[in-house]
């Protein structure tokens, strides 16, 4: 605890310098609450619209949540599918990158037009947006592996499927952890968007809504939930990497 | 348990690493391969453990080729192998996790024994270097297949935990009576250790000598000082050099 205050004072008071600076130039400039609310009206907004919000909100976070679990399932099997099938990794792994740079909200249209306004091409949107960085950072990881343990597997007769499962795989847990915290903010980033395109509710909505009615205030309060899910997102991802990854952790305090 | 070494020869691309090697290793044996960096030695051992396909010759074991064919060695590596991500305890079943059944009780008591007791649910970067190697014989030992084939495995520690972690291997060794074929650069290790030694050249390797040592076992410290070993020690040089 005395590590976090003495290492997060100085962040902590470059927001708050930040924050008093918004609200003093919103008020000597005198700015339209419509153009760029002061942050003390974007708190007062919030207590407005919470409890119209919540749904909103939870909506969000299960689409999230969701199609951030088929993007990580997607991309590991993509990434070890290509492990172990180098031919199937020379043929397609320019489809892979490809598959980048495409934007995807220049897909989304298409989505809707394919496949309607339900939760279907949200998913898709948000599994495009996820699987990438895990596959690439699974891959890395598999490829990575050590060649002294390799050829210690070998020697002692290990099969293709104990060489992935005691080796390859947890050797590469590392790696998939940092694309999981990437791919954790794209989610929630992804989701939002994918609302945009037409939904019921969901941050998403709430934001256009409030957007066409020049509630200014109303998307601030938006942006920043979006931001506490990410965060949290990243948090847990963090969370769950000590507690997979003891091993790495114990070595460095020792 | 025998394993005969039947004239190998191995080239990479049109580089001749080995040349026409012969040799055995006979049941209960400790039989030390000695030669210059780059002789070949690490890729005799990739040849018995079935990584590579000599070009020539055959390797058998107990009757049985097992040329080109893996998991019929038990194996410990220069370094450590320890696999991070597993506890101590983890790392020393590895082997016979590989080959089917687990005796976690017999692996307790052998880390016990080898001083390790303390640390059996430690992650390997806790351990210190010699630590690690014992983890790592213990893990060759308990492997159920009978020959051990050891790749310089105290190159990497310093003289006072080399000569200890010596001591402690013949210790071990002398109660369990494996076969092994080892891997050193180091004259005195290889006299300290072996039953028969076998000189290697470099470029492309070849038998130079093979020598078998009288010392009596179960030997203590002090042979490392006496004339006779100081004695074996010349003659090994003067092959080694000629």
């Amino acid at each position: 605890m005395k590590k976090l205050i003495q290492k997060g004072w100085r962040p902590l008071v470059a927001i708050l310098l930040f924050l008093v600076i918004w609200q003093l130039a919103t008020q000597v400039f005198s700015i339209e609450t419509w153009l760029l609310p002061a942050p003390s009206d974007i708190v007062i907004e919030a207590q407005n619209v919470m409890d119209r919000f919540w749904p909103h909100f939870f909506a969000t976070l299960q689409l999230a949540v969701f199609g951030f679990l088929i993007g990580t399932t997607v991309g590991l099997v993509i990434a070890t599918i290509l492990h172990l099938m180098p031919r199937v990794r020379e043929t397609f792994y320019p489809f892979l990158i490809l598959s980048q740079n495409m934007p995807v909200i220049v897909l989304a249209p298409l989505l809707v037009i394919w496949f309607g306004f339900g939760a279907l091409p949200k998913f898709i949107i948000i599994t495009l947006a996820c699987f990438f960085p895990i596959a690439v950072s699974a891959l890395s990881g598999f490829q990575q592996t050590n060649r002294e343990l390799f050829h210690y597997m070998k020697m002692m007769g290990a099969t293709k499927s104990q060489l992935f499962w005691k080796l390859e795989l947890p050797n590469a847990l590392p790696s998939v952890f940092s694309g999981l915290k990437i791919a954790a903010t794209y989610s929630v980033m992804a989701a939002v968007i994918s609302e945009w395109l037409g939904a019921q509710e969901g941050i998403g909505v709430f934001m256009t809504i409030a957007t066409s009615s020049y509630k200014t205030a109303s998307v601030f309060v938006a942006i920043f939930i979006v931001m506490v899910i990410s965060l949290t997102f990243f948090g847990v991802i963090q969370l769950l990497e000590k507690f997979l990854i003891r091993w790495q952790q114990k070595g460095e305090e020792g | 348990m025998t394993l005969e070494i039947q004239t190998i020869s191995k080239s990479f691309d049109t580089k001749q690493v080995l040349d026409d090697i012969s040799f055995s290793v006979n049941a209960g044996e400790f039989v030390s391969l000695i030669g210059p960096s780059g002789s070949g030695k690490s890729t005799i051992f990739h040849l018995i453990g079935g990584l590579l396909k000599p070009d020539h010759g055959d390797i058998v074991l107990d009757d049985q080729v097992i040329t080109n064919q893996t998991g019929h060695i038990s194996y410990m590596p220069q370094q450590s192998s320890l696999f991070p991500w597993r506890t101590v305890l983890d790392n020393v079943l590895l082997g016979q996790e590989l080959q089917g059944e687990k005796d976690t009780e017999r692996a307790m008591m052998m880390l016990e024994k080898a001083g390790l007791g303390d640390v059996v649910h430690a992650y390997p970067n806790q351990l210190s270097g010699g630590m690690k190697q014992r983890a790592a014989f213990i893990r060759a030992l308990l492997s159920p297949q009978s020959l051990l084939l050891l790749d310089e495995p105290f190159s990497a520690l310093d003289e006072f935990t080399r000569l200890d972690m010596q001591k402690w291997l013949l210790s071990i060794w002398e109660e369990y009576e494996r076969s092994v074929l080892f891997i050193t650069h180091n004259i005195d290790e290889a006299l300290f250790l072996s039953d028969k030694i076998i000189i290697l050249s470099a470029n492309p390797a070849i038998i130079k000598a093979t020598f078998t040592i009288p010392f009596a076992r179960p030997r203590s410290e002090e042979l490392l000082l006496s004339a006779e070993f100081l004695d074996w020690k010349r003659r090994l040089t003067e092959a080694i050099q000629a």
